[in-house]
């Protein structure tokens, strides 16, 4: 294993512990934890070490299997996807943790087929932001719907519907991606991203091309839930399994929003993106403010805490949409920061709901009666990732917004500031009638015992506090990240 | 309009292709059976995969299997031979066709074990009450 | 004179006395001996390490210190200057006081929750002094939004409906203005600055047009609600459903002082007084000003609640101090800086009283108080003594700051303030000197005199004393403060 198979490790080892997983599990039910979170904790530190090699020495491309580029499929590490490739296994180390807790109580019996279908699919996130080719793209993400759709039905009462549902929707999403990538093939030849693009502007502009953008565009708008679009991803997200919404939640959407950054700078160029079709990236900016608002909107009549967090989550996709289809540097570091940040906030606060919910057994808003009382930690937690979402300073989702309101203000698209502005306000509201239920009101039966009594398990307690903790430390470092970081990661030829 | 015409009748198996899609988009959204929304998705995807077949084709030219020994003493000429690499990225498509099927099968058994029907006004208003 | 910076960790320290003392007070829920000592331990220390730094300030030398580097050019800063100084000064001094007069009212009431209260009092000290220290808008900003999430719980103590409503009052005027109004207007201030630096003299000069930096301007005034600059007053008179310590201490002292603090900060800090003055702005202010003032001692007068006839008296003299700056005049500028700190020790020792009245007797309106003044002659004389101070009569305190800011109006020759100043000084004694003369001279209508009700007790009593003497004694010892002012402005 060499430095420069790393990366390939980081997708290989959740994949290999799958099947074994798949294997053993039903008999050797105390192995399924152990092995689930000692591969995603090889993955974590495999991807922190590619991270810092990309970081000193640059990115590099890997042709697997050694088939040469434009047939072979290559592997593109850089300063993005490398990024990303931390926090897909991060984040998924943190959810495994929580998820073990979860799965006992609500999947008794059925942990080794629900963390089969798990690792599987993180397998397939890691591969999903590695990849150099745009058919590959299309495989990896179809595996990883696959595993999503299956993951949601394992969930109870109306599970199945949701995730029938989410089937439809998504094949139409990627079945128009897998389009978008036919007219692209038809018009160079080639399918390996940098080939196309280093063909692609020698074209006339073809209506072909703009089909093809149009498709894949929309393709990837379906499946990560861009507004109108995303009628699917309440029901879907909410009904879930507890242990599989929070790995799916913080991570899905986000990757679908790498993937759109990679179709409009990879294999397009950004001259192309914003400029070659008049209209379209300001209008993109209005519907990206348009989905802020409705989904913070859709947020407030809701009565259960996963829905309500489910609505947020669309908002959210509505800034990072917004914040690439600025068209300047500060925009797209603000969305490419948000994709960091929103990850952790989610998962913040989806684990949260899940000790909640593992102690009480509903989330609905009147349920959650005196939980400061009952739950003081996880309300602690709970407490810093509604600052995060709302906007306070020093949480990390301060600071994204900081970079996409300045972006905004830089460009011009004011209804993309108010449309930011007014989502944080609703934030506010929607998080502190939250906070007002769960602290002003008495809970229901008294807790006994001490002061963490009632408090929610250690293995779901710790990744939460973890996660918590997160938001605050990404939030301070927001400075190195962004100028170490992100600032590599941004595709070269933006307007500054 | 004559101009059209031909060009519609160059093209036809290109307009087939947008009209199978067209049905399946149409099944998929339009109709209340749950099976008959999977059918939908199934022409869709089968319109995606003909069409990138058809991207391969060349006038005149033979199917992509020749003679081993005759291949490597004479060469091959591309220009006779259609493209087989739309035929294999199709196989991968067929693949995952094909599993999203068989998922979303396995998931309209347990709704019916669930609840009886496989309408889908019928299940949401089981849902309701 | 101009200040020179040195690294330090002592505003750090100052800040995080408090912060860290939150632990063993969390800890200490079983022993309320203990915690409070841990409130007083922490009260004290934060006081002696602001005063440690404050020969250094008056010498001309400053500190300084970076904690991190979040955004380009925009790092989270400490910076100790005399402005800073002053504030931080005043807030951690009268917080020793709040805290002994806390525990006494706490414990004589025997309120609920008061681990909670307590740790929540000792973040949003720490949160006050953050802001006294920061070094640029955006540092101020992350303090301020600490400190309006760190007085919820104790604004809604109560925990009944009551509360509840206030609470939410008080939040979406605070947290609603300054997502809305301020951070929009920080990051605009960033883009046409690049850079958020308090710089004295300003860093907005000629970066943008004045439409802009007018707009900027609004913004900032309203933005920052704490101030209470009308219409952002509404959610003032809705917290006093606080306990009275939480009352008196971040409404009449931190709070609303960070608000105003905050808008001094901008006016001479991020504008500087040049820029005003050149496009005309400094009239905005002052209109803005005038017209709360006003306003508020009229509603003042109109109020029976104790504590919501203090609370429309504090915004009206909130305003004074923008007045004072809005004026651009030395005079007036020295008057507006220094009512922070006369004002402060005023209205703690009205509140003070307001609290004590209401251990003592348990009344909250105005109309059942007469008479009382003969039961609680201490009480009621330190209520005189600070309501003086307030109008601004000598021997007391408040003199200085009022004819300073009468000076700058006769000087700028702006008659019209003149008889704003004038005017709202009659309505201050107007709504002031009915309770002390009831209180003294009227007899209880109705009922016999009042047999149960004596003294408030020592742990109430010794605090509002003391600050009624201190609002006394600063007239004739301003000099520290008069120092610190007067450098802060560069004069």
């Amino acid at each position: 294993m060499t430095a420069t198979n790393l990366h390939l490790y980081v997708m290989a080892v959740p994949l290999l512990s799958a099947f074994a997983v798949n294997l053993f599990g039903r008999r050797y039910r105390a192995a399924i934890g152990p092995v689930a979170v000692s591969a995603l904790g090889f993955s974590t530190i495999a991807a922190l070490l590619t991270l810092l090699r990309v970081l000193q020495q640059g990115g590099y491309r890997y042709t697997v299997g050694n088939w040469q580029p434009p047939y072979g499929i290559e592997l593109v590490i850089d300063p993005l996807s490398a990024l990303m490739l931390l926090l897909i296994s991060a984040v998924a180390l943190t959810a495994a943790i929580g998820a073990l807790k979860s799965t006992e109580q609500e999947l008794p019996g059925r942990e080794h087929l629900f963390f089969t279908l798990y690792l599987i699919l993180v397998a397939g996130l890691l591969g999903l932001v590695m990849t150099g080719d745009a058919f590959n793209l299309y495989v990896l993400l179809e595996i990883t719907s696959i595993t999503t759709y299956g993951l949601i039905a394992m969930g109870g009462g109306r599970a199945p519907l949701a995730s029938f549902n989410y089937i439809i929707m998504g094949s139409i999403g990627a079945c128009f991606y897998l389009l978008g990538v036919g007219y692209l093939y038809i018009l160079t030849g080639t399918l390996n991203m940098a080939d196309i693009a280093s063909i692609l502007p020698g074209l006339e502009s073809h209506a072909a091309m703009a089909t093809a953008f149009g498709f894949m565009l929309v393709g990837l708008w379906v499946k990560m839930a861009f507004f109108p679009l995303h009628n699917w991803l309440p029901n879907a997200y909410s009904l879930a399994p507890t242990g599989a919404g929070m790995m799916i939640a913080p991570l899905m959407t986000k990757v679908t929003v790498y993937l759109m950054i990679r179709v409009m700078f990879s294999i397009f160029s950004p001259e192309y993106t914003f400029f070659a079709h008049s209209g379209v990236q300001a209008g993109i900016v209005w519907v990206a403010a348009l989905a802020i608002l409705c989904a913070s909107a859709l947020a407030l009549a809701q009565r259960n805490l996963r829905r309500m967090l489910t609505y947020i989550l669309v908002a959210e996709v509505g800034y990072m949409v917004g914040g690439v289809w600025l068209a300047n540097t500060t925009g797209m570091t603000g969305a490419v920061l948000h994709i960091v940040n929103d990850a952790l906030m989610t998962l913040c606060l989806f684990l949260a709901a899940a000790a909640i919910v593992y102690r009480t057994g509903s989330l609905e808003f009147d349920k959650l009666r005196g939980l400061y009382r009952r739950m003081p930690l996880t309300m602690a937690a709970f407490t810093v990732g509604a600052f995060s979402m709302i906007g306070v300073p020093p949480t990390c989702g301060f600071f994204s917004k900081w970079y996409l309101i300045l972006g905004a203000v830089e460009a011009g698209h004011w209804e993309f500031v108010v449309a930011l502005v007014l989502s944080s306000l609703i934030n506010a509201v929607l998080f502190f009638r939250i906070i007002e239920i769960a602290y002003f009101q008495k809970p229901e039966q008294a807790a006994a015992g001490g002061l963490l009594a009632g408090e929610a398990p250690l293995l779901l307690l710790k990744p939460l506090l973890v996660a918590a903790v997160a938001l605050l430390a990404v939030g301070i470092g927001s400075g190195p990240l962004v100028s170490q970081v992100i600032r590599l990661a941004l595709p070269s030829g933006m307007v500054p | 309009m004559n101009q059209l015409l031909t060009e519609i009748v160059a093209k036809y198996n290109y307009w087939l292709y947008v009209v199978l899609m067209m049905i399946g988009f149409y099944a998929m959204i339009g109709k209340r059976n749950l099976v008959k929304k999977l059918l939908g998705m199934n022409i869709f995807q089968t319109a995606i995969i003909l069409f990138y077949v058809s991207t391969g084709v060349k006038r005149g030219a033979k199917i992509p299997i020749v003679d081993k020994y005759a291949a490597l003493s004479q060469g091959v000429d591309p220009g006779q031979i259609i493209n087989p690499l739309p035929h294999v990225l199709m196989l991968t498509a067929i693949v995952v066709s094909v599993s999203v099927t068989g998922v979303a099968l396995a998931i309209l058994v347990r709704i019916y074990r669930r609840y009886g029907t496989l309408e889908e006004d019928e299940i949401l208003e089981k849902i309701r009450s | 004179m101009i200040m020179s910076y040195h690294p330090s960790l002592l505003p750090l320290a100052a800040i995080c006395v408090s912060l860290l003392a939150t632990v063993p007070i969390l800890l200490s829920d079983r022993r309320p001996n203990l915690r409070e000592s841990w409130t007083l331990l922490a009260a004290i220390g934060k006081f002696c390490l602001v005063a440690v730094m404050l020969p250094s300030v008056l010498a001309g030398e400053g500190f300084v210190l970076t904690l991190a580097e979040v955004v380009p050019g925009v790092p989270i800063q400490l910076r100790v200057d005399a402005m800073g100084m002053f504030f931080a000064l005043v807030a951690s001094f009268l917080w020793i006081f709040t805290s002994i007069y806390s525990i006494g009212y706490m414990r004589s009431l025997e309120e609920h929750d008061q681990t909670r209260y307590f740790a929540s009092f000792a973040v949003a000290i720490g949160a006050t002094i953050g802001v006294a220290f920061s070094a640029n808008l955006l540092t101020l900003y992350l303090f301020y939004e600490l400190l309006s999430l760190s007085t919820y719980p104790l604004v809604t103590h109560k925990q009944n409906d009551e509360a509840r409503a206030s609470g939410r009052k008080y939040l979406s005027f605070i947290l609603g203005t300054s997502i809305g109004l301020v951070l929009p207007a920080m990051l605009i201030t960033y883009m046409v600055a690049g850079t958020l630096d308090f710089m004295p003299g300003g860093i907005l000069a000629g970066q943008a047009s004045s439409a802009t930096l007018s707009l900027l301007l609004v913004l900032f005034l309203f933005g920052f609600a704490k101030a209470a600059l009308m219409p952002m007053h509404g959610w003032l008179p809705a917290a006093m459903v606080a306990p009275t310590p939480v009352s008196s201490f971040l409404h009449g002292v931190a709070v609303v002082k960070v608000g105003v603090f905050s808008i001094l900060r901008v006016i001479f800090g991020i504008f500087g007084t040049d820029l005003l003055g050149e496009l005309d702005l400094g009239l905005t202010i002052t209109v803005v000003a005038s017209l709360t003032i006003l306003v508020a001692s009229l509603i003042a007068l109109t109020q029976d609640n104790l504590k919501r006839r203090l609370a429309y008296s504090t915004i009206g003299q909130l305003s004074y101090m923008v007045l004072g700056a809005g004026m651009l005049s030395a005079a007036g500028m020295t008057g507006g800086l220094l009512h922070i700190a006369m004002h402060a020790f005023g209205k703690i020792t009205l509140f003070f009283c307001a609290g004590a009245i209401y251990v003592a007797s348990h009344k909250k309106y105005i109309s059942e108080m007469d008479g009382l003044g003969r039961r609680m002659p201490l009480t009621y004389g330190a209520f005189l003594l600070g309501s003086l101070s307030i109008i601004g009569m000598p021997p007391l305190g408040g003199f200085i700051s009022k004819w300073n800011l009468l000076l700058g109006a006769i000087e700028g020759q702006q008659l019209l303030l003149v008889a704003v100043l004038v005017g709202s000084s009659l309505l201050n004694a107007a709504y002031f000197f009915p309770i002390v003369y009831r209180g003294f001279f009227i007899s209880p209508a109705g009922e016999p005199d009042n047999p149960g009700i004596q003294e408030a007790p020592l742990c109430c009593l010794i605090p509002l004393l003391t600050t009624a003497v201190l609002s006394l004694g600063l007239f004739f010892f301003p000099d520290v403060l008069l120092q610190l002012v007067r450098q802060a402005l560069a004069l």
